[in-house]
């Protein structure tokens, strides 16, 4: 699974490489990459390529006349037709097997995805504005908001274990409300807004912190022409900020679109999978655990082409701007945008005629 | 050029790839030729367990090593939590490491060690002496009628009850039922268990299975658990939830949760572990000191079946030095470790005469009560896919518990899964 997360920076180097060297120099360029590529091999390709043989190896089976494992032979695709055809053996699997959960956890896992980073892009933007700023106690702001980033998630899940407790402080207030009390950590809703309200807790200042960086490298003079114009808040939100902010946004989306892809810690430590919560990942664990290293590849092998499809996806139709852009090259930045000035001036324009 | 310097290396990648699988294809079935010329080999050996909460590991290997200073043993702790030492043996044992000797196991993981040919079985020259130890452990111990670990420590459930509020304990379950009355005059709830979704779900409602006169698997580890008994075991537990017996939060309670509402005076009855006996009485937190007192699981008319808990110890197939680690397999279940045990770290002992011996009595008053409870106790499956088996029962009683399901209908899809994940895959 850490490969998977490697995949969409891994790709970065090799082009950069190629496009900024003339063809005179591809050969020393080749031979000063080998040991990065040499070590990527190693500790990406070797674990991604063995992943995917030996799930189409079988699990190790019982010798019914020793009572010893097996090593089970050539599988064909039978792994994968287990999670995604549901079937066990003979027969489809029946609820209380991991395989039965596969539907269950991929659907709870799309679903994080969408809620918790939709919530975290409203959030994000705000709180880069916020940020962007000038006002007394700025410095603090700033603070204030990335401190949840710097707690191990581990951490975050195990405060927010104590705070969804059923006599922990969540019911507490809710029930001064009126509310509640609700099983946090048990009732199928409220296990996955718990997680949720948890994720976005802790990775709202990520999705910020991306995307002030974009805000900044918005010049003040737009703006003040913008004022100047007569546009309205709203119209310069959307008609300067949101199109200039796009690609490095974008990014952000995507990082944490990925991140929640693989979410295994938070879910695994808050509510173990209950009321339906287990993600993708965890049931990857669940099913080694359990003893089954050839299905689990199998699955693992699923979750990495959902993930590299889904990256895919945004960088070909999202705008997610991560290949063709090495970060460091900023003299392309004027560049690279083309919409983005005539955006502007549209905006100006459309900001004079109401 | 671009074209070429791509292939060039796409090639490069591939070849490098191909050879490091190679290379680790060389290396896995390399290791392992452990011969039963280990068996007679003496040395230093490494005794492998879960963290020592009490203080008890280091004085005794401290013990051990004075008495054999060309055998010395060194102890490696590993974390606390029971997942995370299931996965550490499985990666040692996988590699087919020496480094591990002597290793503690659950009573729950013996089989699926075994039946992977990671644990030396306990016969012949090998073979370990256990008259005088209780029933269950060793047959939790033991694999394919043959023994593979030493029983170290046992440990049953306890009912813990009010006594300044229940005269005399419940001894059946309909007695049980009917003391909830008096949780109800006084403003508390009634029973607690563990009735969150993890190892401790399978304890609890096995244990009612069990007392129902349900089997989870048959001497073979076949699947019998759909049967009329196992059904009204957890028939009984969904009525508890449905007419108030057991509160509804309890769906998240494992044993902490459950035993701090007792200590609060918030339950009538708990079914809890002994470890909660010393804490109740001293804890500085504890409201009920002085107030509770413990007894036999009830049963359907007589004691209750509880489940088995407890640590075993079983040598590693690939230990270079088995003479030594049989010898401290001896040692760690000899009287007077299993006293010390007992005494130093309330790990309740496997000999059977201790838990009537007056000097431990006297000051561990539950001892007689588990007793009763171990010699009742069903081991929990004894199956080389447990992990896939309690995750069956796992799911389905939650679902059954949480009014998703009906009780019959779970233990049904509790067969079915449990025969799915003993196929293998």
């Amino acid at each position: 699974m850490s490969a998977v997360a490697q995949q969409a920076p891994k790709k970065a180097p090799t082009p950069k490489a190629r496009k900024s060297l003339n063809a005179g120099q591809a050969r020393n360029g080749l031979l000063l990459v080998l040991p990065t590529l040499l070590f990527l091999s190693v500790i990406i390709l070797y674990p991604l390529i063995n992943a995917v043989v030996i799930s189409f190896e079988k699990d190790a089976g019982l010798d019914k006349a020793t009572g010893m494992f097996v090593q089970g032979g050539g599988a064909g695709i039978s792994n994968y037709t287990h999670w995604l055809l549901q079937q066990c053996g003979t027969e489809s699997c029946p609820p209380g097997t991991l395989g039965a959960q596969f539907y269950s956890a991929f659907w709870v896992t799309i679903f994080f995805t969408v809620v918790s980073v939709a919530i975290e892009t409203v959030l994000g933007i705000w709180f880069a504005m916020i940020m962007n700023r000038d006002f007394k106690g700025r410095a603090l702001v700033r603070a204030a908001i990335l401190v949840p980033w710097a707690i191990p998630t581990a951490v975050t899940a195990k405060l927010f274990y104590f705070i969804f407790a059923y006599d922990g402080i969540a019911n507490h207030l809710l029930g001064n409300i009126g509310l509640g009390p609700f099983l946090w950590t048990s009732d199928p809703w409220a296990a996955k807004f718990a997680i949720i309200i948890a994720d976005v807790w802790k990775t709202t200042p990520f999705m910020a912190l991306l995307i002030l960086a974009g805000l900044q490298l918005i010049p003040s003079d737009v703006y003040e022409a913008a004022e100047i114009d007569g546009a309205t808040k709203w119209q310069t939100f959307t008609k300067i900020t949101l199109p200039l902010v796009k690609v490095p946004l974008m990014v952000a989306v995507l990082f944490r679109t990925l991140d929640v892809l693989r979410i295994y810690d938070l879910p695994a430590i808050l509510t173990n999978g209950v009321g339906g919560t287990t993600s993708l990942s965890m049931l990857v664990v669940s099913q080694i655990r359990a003893g089954g290293f050839n299905s689990a590849s199998a699955l693992s092998t699923l979750v990495f082409l959902l993930i590299a499809f889904t990256a895919f996806l945004f960088i070909q139709f999202g705008g997610a701007d991560v290949i063709k852009r090495p970060p460091g090259a900023k003299k392309k930045k004027d560049a690279a945008p083309p919409t983005a000035p005539a955006a502007t001036a549209v905006a100006a324009q459309s900001g004079v005629t109401p | 050029m671009a074209q070429i310097s791509k292939r060039r290396t796409l090639a490069a990648c591939a070849g490098i790839a191909v050879a490091a699988i190679t290379a680790a294809g060389c290396s896995s079935s390399g290791g392992g030729g452990t011969s039963s010329s280990a068996n007679n080999a003496r040395g230093p050996i490494t005794f492998v367990q879960g963290k020592d909460n009490v203080g008890l590991l280091a004085p005794m290997v401290a013990a051990w090593n004075a008495a054999h200073p060309t055998e010395k043993v060194t102890a490696k702790e590993q974390t606390d939590k029971a997942d995370q030492q299931h996965d550490d043996l499985v990666q040692n044992f996988q590699a087919k490491s020496t480094t591990y000797d002597v290793v503690a196991v659950d009573v729950v993981w013996t089989a699926e060690f075994a039946a992977k040919g990671w644990l030396t079985p306990l016969k012949d020259s090998m073979a370990l002496d256990t008259t005088g130890f209780l029933k269950a452990p060793v047959a939790a111990a033991t694999y394919n009628n043959t023994l593979y670990a030493a029983p170290v420590s046992s440990d049953g459930g306890l009912l813990y009850y009010r006594k300044d509020l229940v005269p005399t304990p419940p001894k059946t379950i309909a007695e049980l039922q009917a003391d909830c009355a008096i949780a109800k005059k006084n403003g508390m709830s009634c029973y607690a268990g563990q009735f969150a979704k993890y190892e401790g779900l399978t304890c609890n409602v096995t244990e009612a299975m069990n007392t129902f006169g349900g089997k989870a698997v048959d001497a073979q580890g076949k699947p019998t658990i759909d049967s009329p008994e196992s059904v009204a075991g957890l028939q009984y537990l969904v009525d508890g939830f449905k007419n108030g017996m057991i509160p509804q939060q309890e769906l998240t309670f494992q044993e902490e949760q459950g035993r701090s509402a007792f200590e609060d005076g918030k339950y009538l009855f708990m079914r809890n572990w002994p470890y909660a006996y010393s804490l109740g009485s001293t804890d500085a937190s504890s409201k009920i000191k002085g107030k509770f007192a413990v007894a036999p699981l009830p049963g359907v008319s007589g004691p209750g079946a509880s489940t088995l808990g407890g640590h075993s110890a079983a040598i590693s197939a690939f230990s270079t030095h088995k003479a030594t680690a049989l010898d401290f397999l001896k040692f760690l279940t000899s009287a007077d470790q299993q006293k010390n045990n007992m005494e130093k770290g309330s790990l309740a002992p496997v000999i059977e005469s201790m838990y009537t011996d007056p000097s431990l009595v006297s000051k561990y008053a539950y001892l007689p009560t588990l007793l009763t409870s171990i010699q009742n106790a069903v081991p929990r499956p004894v199956t080389p896919f447990y992990q896939g088996v309690t995750t069956a029962i796992q799911d389905n009683a939650y679902a059954a518990l949480s009014g998703s399901k009906t009780a019959a209908q779970a233990v049904k899809d509790m067969q079915a899964a449990m025969l799915a994940a003993s196929s293998g895959s």
